[in-house]
């Protein structure tokens, strides 16, 4: 989007003070999440650019900080047993938001809205309070502590973004589909796994990695509901930067850093495929 | 509440079975504050004690922070895994009123001194709990850059005068010690500090103390803090660990000296909770790791003193630095010329009350 | 769903069941069928969800810990008048004996001290210097307990004792609202010195309304560039709204901590170009502003976001029309281009303000001590104070704040419009 050639002065001026806010804006969010990447092959424990490293100096960078990420203890238990939560949250969100899913898309469905409205809370109330409210109730019911109260903790906060993503998928599936397959003579489980299946498919992926990085990301419930034995990555990053901040969190962050970009290309992909398979134009 | 956690136990192993990370039958899980601490627990108790009871492996868990908190979370679900938790004093003291830690016969339990001096008088009026087997004696006090104040402070006046000592300090974002150290510097007998405290007028005029550094002051909360500050030239002086000071000025040899002016004494020690696993061991452990050898052998590789009585003789030399030990202790006599000795009892009353002024009187 | 109604005479299937009825019995199935498929996940955030965030507000009034320690005390208690101006009777002296002889023995009357040191400080100690010898205590009981501590022979000391032994309290609210008892039994606030917590929620609605104003402020126009541009150069920008939000909050708030401390980069590059001399290094981190520029950073996108999808659905025909009728840039944007996007500013705001007065990683890592939020506090109650009481009322309090909010949210936008890029 170029000028017109009969822009007066002013407009011209405030075109170019519009495009350098915007400019300055986009700087404003990408600049943090880059700024950390070089920081964390600093030779030395600091947080600050040193005058090698200025110089793109090979003296100034190294890998010590990705060496110690890989050998010590902390940080490798923390790296498995993030994964481990996060993969079995995300396989119960994912069944559980997905079959409640299919049931509120259904025209028929009473209180519908009260029902999506109670469904979705995890995620609209602060996790400070559902952190507390699981820790004392947890304490009670003996799992605070255990990994499947962490699990079960993180798929409650998983499953709104499940429930949302297959509905929307589902809003835009055509009921006339499943009756003309009926009326070929599917039975209703093949209709299911033949029709349904692969129409929401790309809603439930999408919806299973927003859970899978709504417990990857975690940190306030894992806090308070996990313990030592079973810190996670956040975990292990915050009580290290509250403690003495080494620039080993920064090579985790940077590595963090590429994880969101892989997730961000899956989305989109899936996005491109939905729009496809629904007969829109892939943008 | 049976049902529920009868409901929650289905749902739980449903979910995953037996991945609730239970300790083996030897497995003993120890509690501690990890870093430096935790790796002078492990070559002064835990190495030698897994050496002569090869049936034990001792697991470290760096909780001890929240200790209290999971503690109590643990103890309400009846499912307490924690062998034995490393704690202060004051920690102590909640735990045990609280009916968390387990109340212990000392003379029964502990060795007595080479010399035959029962445990409960090697360890004399350090046991300040019922529930509390104390190991070591710490300080708060302070470190102060040498090339960044013009004369060295020398007195806990020096702190809080911004004339002799300009810039920025640190202090511990808690009221505990600072109100002490105000009132000190305002000109209060040490002795007579906590009747002070417990006037209404004590405690503003400790606050009114504090008021005329606040602007000065940045509040830490972790003792890896104000090494870090002192190092980076953010603040001039700065209260921490004794421990924390030592390893910045002799390992990382950072132009940074120690004023001891009423250090405040504080202890960390052992407590069994209550309802935790293997008894036996624990107690067995405890015996070793709490006796006059073993008490002396930490202080090789980290600069607190030793609890009893009877250890201090035996303190020897750092075991990589070769540095004499003895004259770093809180308790060497150089050092200990002025000390306070935090009031437990009194605390265990006012920390509510005082912390939430403390915060409102930050938060103003 | 049209059931035949039109007809005359009674339609009937080939069973030969009337047609209405039938489908009536289909439908019913139907609606069965969907119930059965949301049952499930309705069951699992009702146990693993609901049902804690119900034993927090039942945490945040219960009290059975003093009525069960002291049991003999409690129940003779209810027929003493406080205000008579006399010490309870013998007989409750000779209970409160009884009491603490079984509480010092089963190690429980020491809570019930702590639980009172939160009402007035001091009861911790007289109940621990109490307790060690209640076994002891020789009748008459009342001079007994008198002698042992003179804390005993006062009236306030037996109406916090009474008042306090009910198997509910409100305490924990009151302390909450920084509200207290007068010895005397009346409620008002507490000194000045020890108000707190409304300072503090205050101080999170007022950082919370800031960080949702400045976020709108910076969103607004690029959101507005992002749906005028062509696609293809919009969706390239746009990762640059949706890498951030797709970055662990953890990396964000380490980054922006390595950015602007006094020895970060920020810091150091103004030193370097001369713009501060090294000793004038500025303080952006561990104070209120760190806290705000933090968060508003990592808000950003939840505002860009609504704001994007309501200005895509504006016809830029809509602008263009104005402007040929005669109206400025300026007026066209007022009068016509705003006006259409006050439900994505709506949607945005209230979105963004939700999850700010709820934040507390960033503010516990970057706050300082006038940057951190009400959450920092109920963090604290739970796990350093161990007055877990309280930490639930602060959690309600902040809880129903939150619930007005997404009530409003649901009028402006509606629950189900919500949606993720």
């Amino acid at each position: 989007m170029s000028l017109p050639a009969y822009t007066s002065t002013g407009e011209r001026i405030w075109f170019y003070a519009y495009r350098i806010f915007c400019g300055l804006v986009f700087f404003f969010l990408i600049a943090p999440i880059i700024v950390i990447i070089p920081l964390s092959f600093n030779a030395v424990p600091f947080f600050s650019f040193t005058e090698e490293m200025l110089r793109f100096d090979p003296a100034g960078y190294s890998l010590r900080w990705y060496n110690d990420f890989f050998t010590n203890p902390n940080w490798q238990g923390a790296v498995k047993n993030s994964i481990i939560i996060a993969f079995f949250s995300t396989i119960l969100a994912t069944f559980l938001g997905t079959v409640a899913a299919l049931g509120l898309s259904r025209s028929d469905m009473p209180f519908k809205s009260t029902i999506m409205g109670l469904l979705i809370s995890p995620m609209i109330v602060p996790l400070i309070i559902s952190a507390a409210g699981m820790y004392f109730f947890y304490s009670k019911v003996g799992l605070q502590g255990t990994f499947p109260g962490v699990i079960l903790a993180h798929t409650a906060l998983g499953t709104p973004f499940v429930v949302i993503t297959v509905t929307a998928t589902l809003s835009g599936f055509d009921q006339v589909l499943v009756r003309s397959a009926a009326s070929l003579g599917a039975n209703p489980t093949t209709t299911f796994f033949r029709i349904i299946v692969p129409l929401i498919l790309p809603g439930v992926i999408s919806g299973a990695l927003f859970a899978f990085i709504t417990s990857f990301d975690e940190v306030v419930v894992v806090l308070f509901v996990g313990s030592y034995e079973q810190r996670t990555i956040p975990w292990q990053m915050f009580s290290g930067i509250r403690e003495q901040i080494s620039p080993t969190i920064l090579a985790v962050a940077t590595m963090l850093v590429l994880v969101s970009i892989a997730l961000l290309t899956v989305l989109e992909l899936l996005r491109r495929r939905a729009e496809r398979l629904r007969g829109m134009t892939p943008q | 509440m049976k049902k529920i956690r009868q409901i929650s136990l289905v749902l739980g192993s449903a979910t995953l079975l037996g991945m609730t990370g239970v300790a083996n039958a030897q497995d003993l899980v120890v509690v501690s504050w990890g870093g430096a601490y935790t790796a002078s627990q492990q070559k002064a108790y835990h190495d030698p004690f897994m050496a002569g009871n090869p049936g034990v492996n001792i697991i470290n868990d760096d909780s001890a922070a929240e200790g209290i908190s999971k503690l109590r979370a643990m103890n309400e679900a009846g499912n307490v895994t924690w062998a034995l938790v490393d704690a202060v004093a004051s920690d102590a003291i909640i735990l045990c009123e609280e009916g968390l830690a387990e109340p212990v016969d000392h003379d029964a339990l502990l060795a007595p001194a080479p010399d035959g001096t029962p445990a409960s008088e090697d360890f004399g009026d350090l046991i300040v709990s019922d529930c509390f087997i104390p190991s070591i004696v710490y300080s708060t006090t302070f470190g102060y850059r040498t090339d960044l104040v013009k004369e060295p402070p020398t007195s806990i006046m020096d702190v809080f005068d911004l004339e002799k000592i300009p810039g920025k300090r640190s202090l511990e974002k808690r009221p505990i010690g600072n109100l002490e150290w105000a009132l000190i510097a305002d000109g209060v007998n040490p002795d007579e500090v906590y009747d002070v405290l417990d006037t209404e007028e004590g405690v503003d005029r400790a606050f009114a103390k504090l008021d005329t550094i606040r602007d000065e002051v940045i509040w830490w909360e972790k003792g890896a803090q104000t090494p870090q500050l002192l190092a980076d030239g953010e603040v001039v002086i700065g209260s921490t660990y004794n421990g924390r000071l030592f390893s910045v000025i002799e390992e990382e040899k950072q132009p940074i000296a120690m004023m001891w002016d009423w250090q405040v004494f504080d202890l960390d020690g052992w407590i069994i909770p209550v309802g935790g696993p293997h008894r036996e061991i624990v107690g067995e452990y405890l015996r070793f790791a709490t006796d006059t050898q073993r008490l002396a052998d930490q202080a090789k590789f980290i600069s607190y003193g030793p609890a009893r009585k009877s250890s201090a003789p035996l303190v020897g030399k750092h075991a990589t630095l070769g540095i004499d030990m003895g004259p770093h202790m809180p308790t060497a006599p150089d050092n200990a010329k002025n000390t306070l000795l935090y009031n437990y009892v009194w605390w265990a009353d006012r920390k509510d009350d005082l912390t939430e002024r403390f915060n409102a009187w930050l938060a103003q | 769903m049209n059931t035949g109604t039109a007809y005359p005479e009674i339609v009937k299937t080939a069973d030969g069941i009337p047609l209405k009825v039938s489908l009536a019995r289909a439908q019913r199935k139907s609606k069965i069928r969907g119930v059965l498929l949301v049952l499930p996940l309705f069951a699992f955030i009702l146990l693993t969800f609901f049902v804690p965030i119900f034993d927090m507000l039942f945490r945040s009034i219960e009290n059975q810990l003093v009525p069960e320690v002291m049991q003999n005390t409690s129940k003779l208690l209810v027929d003493w008048n406080d205000q008579s101006g006399k010490l309870p009777p013998e007989e409750v002296f000779a209970a409160a004996k009884l009491d603490f002889e079984k509480g010092h023995a089963e190690r429980t009357i020491l809570r019930v001290g702590r639980r009172l040191n939160y009402e007035v400080p001091g009861f911790a100690s007289l109940f621990r210097k109490t307790a060690r010898r209640a076994k002891d205590f020789e009748p008459p009981y009342q001079d007994a307990f008198i002698e042992r501590d003179k804390r005993w022979g006062e009236i306030d000391t037996w109406r916090l004792i009474k008042r306090e032994s009910g198997a509910f309290t409100i305490s924990y609210y009151l302390a909450a609202m920084d509200l207290a008892y007068a010895p005397d039994g009346n409620v008002g606030m507490r000194s000045e010195k020890q108000r707190i917590y409304l300072k503090l929620f205050w101080r999170t609605l007022v950082l919370s309304a800031l960080i949702t104003f400045l976020c709108l402020i910076l969103a607004y126009p690029i959101a507005h560039l992002l749906s005028t541009l062509p696609l293809r150069t919009s969706n390239l920008l746009m990762i640059m709204v949706l890498l951030p939000f797709w970055t662990s909050l953890l990396v964000r708030t380490t980054s922006w901590i390595a950015l602007l401390q006094q020895e970060g980069v920020i810091n150091d590059l103004l030193v370097g170009l001369g713009l501060l001399s090294d000793d004038g290094r500025l303080a952006m981190i561990h104070n209120a502003t760190g806290t705000i520029i933090a968060m508003t950073h990592i808000l950003l996108p939840f505002m860009v976001l609504p704001l994007y999808s309501i200005m895509k659905t504006i016809p830029p025909s809509y602008m263009r029309a104005a402007k040929n009728l005669g109206a400025t840039p300026a007026v066209a944007f007022i009068r016509v281009y705003f006006p259409n996007t006050v439900s994505g500013i709506g949607a945005g705001c209230i979105l963004v303000f939700i999850i700010s007065i709820g934040y507390y990683i960033t503010p516990a890592l970057v706050g300082g001590t006038d940057g951190t939020l009400i959450s920092n506090f109920i963090a604290y109650h739970m796990s350093i104070s161990l007055n877990w009481g309280l930490a639930a009322a602060l959690g309600v309090i902040l809880l129903v704040i939150v619930l007005m909010l997404y009530y409003l949210y649901d009028r402006v936008v509606g629950i189900d419009k919500m949606k993720f890029a």
